[in-house]
């Protein structure tokens, strides 16, 4: 293996990173957004590295970006979404994951409803393996885009306060954004209904809002996520229409925030349910430079952990070698 | 035809009758014969040098899945009778949820006959409480019981109708045997994997609060009070439990209750990592939790200690945690885990070591031995109270190798177990102990 690994072999969640690690795939994360900016979008840097997207769960958000992160890397990718492959034949995870790796590739970008899914993964096979989402864990590299997006506007993380709305129970979103939060020295809270809270998030350390009046008094930015609308067939809230009316983040309230609240939503949006419409597309609104950041972020999880040295990343752009040792 | 046979020189404890003493024991057909240091040894006598060794009325395990009929690839009935001697064990209670669920005279004696068979630990089967466990109509108690069923269950599901379960404690209160619940309010605990706390908050894991088996427990103890019936409530994991059993308890209700060995030694710390050989129902709890009813076993709140022995296989713990079925084996390990849990920190002594393995379950219950009195059934657990080994599921006599207990050193150790006068079990490695 690789003598530089900054990050170990896998990135699995930002709960056992160190906050220098998360800043070092930031700092990383810049010279590669840049690329993303040119006529021709692409650096030699993984070039002859394979990359097998494992979609257990229906995304197109997450596999794009992650599927263009490769290719402007020169990595060769291959999608594999579980509908179309033996899984739906009852193949087991570790067979699937153990067939892929007999071809010999290099990593496995995975998205899988059970948590834990890829850290299993990661411990029996020799590719790195990067989380796209296990089941209600984590998703870091959505975290770390997060994270990106809040520093290019702020400057900085330390002292931030940033609320996370909607239903924290169920979210990896959720998950990844306090324990980045947290590492970085921000101050993390959560609004939501008690029912989409989990139990012990008092002993989470966050601060927990129920009104969201509240919370957007509180907050220097706001990362609103989608609420599921199974939740509410499933009985965790009674309606939509109580929701937004109680939970909704709209320009009204906003309005009456005492300073301009940045607006961070990881999609897709429900427009009108925690989310208004002139929200999602107001002038606070950095939902399309979350994903823009996207494909940066995750440019540069693929660069660290393919062995890729961080004080190189700039050459990276321009070095033919590139540097996958 | 089977030869007498004498213990020398082990410490005899048997609580039945207050005994703790360093003497010989005599067995002849089937039955302890007598103790005392001048017993005489009959000349065709094999004997048996029990020095530094603990002499005990044999363990009775109340709680077991031998998973005959339906799943003879992870155990079955003989192999979990062999891992039942092997860990100390002189007689084993197994649980109805098999396929098809032992749920009528035919399916109980097929358990009774494939245990006889084993000439291992005595095996009796439970009788399921509903027809196919299905939580309906009311499977025929009287009809089982003639066949050798000794309680009722439908473990591995609650009861989930009050109405029924009323029943079935009135019904089984004609017959003299004991209704075992599973404690599980089914709508709190849907598709949890772990307890709920700050653990599965942090791994994203449905969690059980310790309420669903709560309101179980307390629904139960209000119904045996209603019937009159006996309750044994399985597997109990939460202090709540404990309280609401001592509330029972303390007003005479006929409340009994059993702990397994990995609730009192383990908690859901153990889940970190997704390691789905720390995934069981109930689920593990926390410290708090364990030191309460490691209380309780002390104090009798808890009546005895059971497995609750599970065997998967390999393939069916291999995946996903929120995808893997619940459970541990149980039976080669409960010794010593109990031993390293409550004897060593100083909880119980051996005495009441025995007393929870052994006498309690077998007065409880209504079986045989549990003592070894003159006349008693032969069946006897000498074990060496000290011995440390390393746990190695490959030797396992269980077919199931599921243990979170794998590579770890316990203390403690089943040497010779004997069941109707006859050795059933010898540690191979007495020797080389030695």
């Amino acid at each position: 293996m690789t003598t530089a690994a900054p990050l170990g072999k896998d990135l699995l969640g930002l709960e056992p990173l160190s906050g220098e690690q998360i800043t070092l795939i930031l700092d990383t994360a810049e010279p590669f957004k840049e690329i993303s900016e040119r006529a021709i979008k692409k650096v030699p840097t993984l070039r002859g590295s394979t990359v097998v997207n494992l979609f257990f769960e229906n995304s197109t958000r997450t596999r794009v970006s992650f599927e263009f992160a490769e290719k402007r890397l020169s990595a060769d990718t291959v999608n594999v979404a579980a509908s179309a492959s033996s899984v739906s034949k009852g193949e087991t995870l570790v067979d699937t994951a153990r067939n892929l790796e007999a071809m010999r590739i290099d990593m496995v970008v995975m998205r899988h409803p059970a948590s834990g899914a890829a850290a299993f993964l990661a411990e029996r096979i020799e590719s790195n393996v990067i989380n796209a989402g296990d089941g209600t864990h984590e998703h870091p590299t959505q975290g770390l885009l997060d994270l990106l997006t809040l520093r290019d506007h702020f400057k900085k993380i330390e002292g931030l306060r940033v609320c996370i709305c909607g239903d924290v129970l169920h979210s990896r979103v959720a998950r990844s954004n306090i324990w980045g939060l947290r590492k970085l020295g921000a101050e993390v809270a959560v609004c939501g209904p008690r029912s989409l809270l989990p139990s012990a998030i008092d002993d989470m350390g966050v601060t927990v809002f129920s009104r969201i009046e509240e919370a957007i008094e509180w907050s220097d930015a706001l990362n609103i996520l989608r609420l599921q609308l199974e939740r509410m067939t499933s009985g965790y809230i009674p309606s939509l229409r109580e929701y937004n009316r109680f939970f909704g983040v709209t320009r009204e309230r906003l309005e009456r925030a005492p300073r301009d609240v940045l607006i961070l939503h990881p999609g897709p949006m429900n427009r009108g349910v925690e989310i208004d419409s002139d929200v999602a597309d107001g002038p606070h609104s950095v939902i399309l430079p979350q994903v823009t950041n996207g494909v940066a972020v995750r440019m540069a999880v693929l660069y660290l952990l393919s062995g890729g040295r961080p004080e190189l990343a700039e050459a990276a752009k321009t070095v033919k070698s590139g540097g996958a040792a | 035809m089977s030869r007498p046979l004498v213990l020398t020189g082990g410490r005899i404890l048997d609580p039945s009758q207050g005994v703790d003493q360093i003497t010989d024991i005599l067995l002849r057909d089937g039955k302890v014969i007598d103790h005392g240091s001048n017993i005489g040894h009959p000349d065709d006598a094999l004997i048996v040098d029990c020095d530094g060794m603990i002499v005990a009325p044999g363990f009775i395990d109340v709680h077991c899945h031998l998973r005959e009929p339906g799943r003879a690839d992870v155990e079955t009935i003989a192999s979990g009778a062999r891992a039942a001697a092997a860990g100390g064990f002189t007689a084993v209670c197994a649980m109805p949820n098999t396929d098809p669920v032992i749920d009528n005279p035919a399916a109980v004696g097929f358990v009774v006959r494939q245990g006889l068979l084993a000439k291992a630990a005595r095996v009796y089967p439970i009788g399921a409480i509903s027809v196919g466990q299905r939580g309906e109509a009311l499977a025929e108690f009287g009809e089982m019981i003639d066949s050798g069923a000794i309680a009722m269950s439908d473990d591995g599901k609650p009861v989930v109708s009050a109405q029924l379960m009323r029943t079935a404690l009135e019904y089984a209160r004609s017959f003299g045997v004991p209704v075992i619940d599973h404690c599980e309010e089914p709508t709190l605990a849907a598709g949890g994997a772990m307890n709920e706390g700050l653990v599965s908050a942090r791994l994203g894991l449905k969690g059980i609060p310790d309420e669903a088996e709560e309101i179980m427990v307390i629904r139960d103890i209000l119904l045996a009070r209603l019937t009159r019936g006996h309750v044994h409530l399985a597997h109990m994991s939460t202090k709540g439990s404990v309280e609401l059993i001592r509330w029972g308890k303390d007003r005479g209700i006929n409340v009994t209750a059993e702990v397994c060995p990995h609730h009192l030694s383990l908690t859901e710390d153990a889940v970190e990592g997704y390691n789905t050989n720390a995934k069981m129902n109930p689920p593990l709890r926390t410290a708090e939790d364990v030191e309460t009813l490691r209380e309780a076993v002390r104090d009798g709140t808890i009546d005895l200690v059971a497995t609750d022995h599970a065997p998967h296989h390999y393939d069916e713990k291999e995946r996903e945690f929120s995808n893997a079925p619940n459970g541990i084996v149980g039976l080669e390990t409960a010794l010593s885990v109990v031993v390293d849990s409550l004897v060593v920190p100083g909880y119980i002594d051996f005495g009441t070591l025995v007393e929870r393995m052994s006498c309690s379950p077998a007065r409880l219950f209504g079986l045989p031995g549990g003592s070894l009195r003159r006349g008693s059934p032969a069946d006897v657990t000498i074990f060496d109270p000290a011995q440390r080994w390393i746990v190695d599921p490959r030797r396992f006599m269980s077919k199931g190798r599921n243990t979170p207990y794998a590579g770890k050193t316990l203390t403690g150790r089943a040497i010779c177990t004997v069941v109707a006068g006859e050795i059933v079990y010898t540690l191979d490695e007495q020797r080389d102990g030695k």
